[in-house]
């Protein structure tokens, strides 16, 4: 990518611009050595990270602050874990005093083996948290009328899934992910269910703004490396999209001209 | 920070329940308390980074700023956190 168009194909949310349209988490890696090495290979310019109580025992233990510099990543603090609205609220409200960020990733999940979003307490704890002042970025079904709903509410982003979180299953429906993408007015981010580069690439291609991922790096053999595959697979896909693909003949078109053919 | 607190640490482990003039719920644990004491004097004997954590008493959030005005009490119930890894 040469270097003018890099500049020129940012994506902007609640005002802030971003080149990079890979979104990463910084869980499940084994150490935060690991973690910083991976982000930094993604080349992530925003990673989601998760509020927990602190270990009072071990209070000098080593922070995320420490190997994933607040100060040169944008933090999206994240609702991982709230099965509740009042939850959700009550865990970004301690967010935003831990950091002092209004950007925040709104998760309501239902219960396992899917963890699959629970809109009407997605809806109700993001009503809460745009009347709080917070700009919302929101993991949701990929249910077109959802991701609307939620754009009118206020939602910074939506956020619909690619499928469960963790399974590394891909893009389960991609005509519903372009039906969001396709009728919205804020940014998509397809989030949770990529597992390997061509599935990063393939959502770029529906048009997405940008793409969130976390065990796809996290649980690979090498991290590290597939945080570059997913690098180069977000921009692939993003070319793709912007070049527009070449229709689908189901009959053969030959590239080399007839014309002059030896006889 | 340890040494500025006269005694043992408040959220020391080693502080006994039975001679507590107060007892405090800490991220779900008692903690014993020789008397009422200042959040911010609590959380410096934790041995904690004030930057980098958020706390929570009775389900209301404490601002940085009023730290020092907050005086723990009798049942109080404090949620310490920080950013850890996520997705």
């Amino acid at each position: 990518m040469d270097g003018m168009t890099a500049a020129e194909d940012a994506w902007e949310v609640a005002g802030r611009r971003f080149r990079s349209r890979l979104v990463v988490g910084t869980g499940r890696y084994k150490s935060l050595e690991e973690t910083a090495a991976a982000i930094e290979a993604s080349g992530a310019e925003m990673v989601t990270v998760a509020v927990r109580r602190v270990n009072l025992s071990d209070p000098g233990a080593p922070m995320l602050q420490d190997f994933v510099p607040p100060d040169r990543y944008t933090y999206l603090p994240n609702t991982a874990g709230c099965h509740t609205a009042k939850e959700a609220v009550r865990t970004l409200r301690l967010a935003r005093e831990a950091g002092g960020w209004n950007l925040v990733k709104l998760e309501v999940l239902g219960p396992p083996p899917f963890l699959y979003p629970d809109m009407p307490a997605t809806f109700e704890a993001a009503e809460a948290l745009i009347k709080d002042g917070f700009q919302v970025m929101v993991y949701c079904a990929d249910d077109p009328l959802a991701a609307k709903r939620l754009e009118e509410m206020g939602c910074v982003a939506v956020m619909p899934l690619g499928a469960p979180i963790g399974s590394g299953l891909g893009l389960s429906n991609p005509f519903m992910l372009r039906s969001i993408i396709e009728n919205a007015r804020v940014p998509v981010l397809v989030d949770a269910g990529i597992g390997t580069a061509s599935e990063a690439a393939q959502a770029m291609e529906l048009g997405c703004d940008a793409v969130l991922l976390n065990s796809a790096i996290a649980h690979a053999k090498d991290p590290v490396r597939m945080a570059r595959a997913m690098r180069a697979g977000v921009e692939a896909g993003r070319h793709a999209f912007l070049a527009g693909r070449m229709p689908r003949n189901y009959a053969a078109d030959a590239s080399s001209p007839m014309a002059g053919l030896i006889r | 920070m340890r040494g500025a607190m006269p005694g043992p640490s408040p959220g020391g482990p080693t502080a006994a329940l039975t001679d507590a003039a107060l007892t405090i719920t800490v991220n779900g644990e008692e903690r014993a308390l020789p008397g009422p004491l200042p959040l911010s004097e609590f959380l410096a004997g934790a041995g904690l980074d004030l930057r980098k954590v958020a706390v929570e008493r009775n389900e209301e959030i404490v601002p940085r700023s009023a730290y020092a005005a907050t005086l723990l009490g009798p049942g109080d119930s404090l949620e310490i956190v920080h950013f850890i890894g996520g997705g």
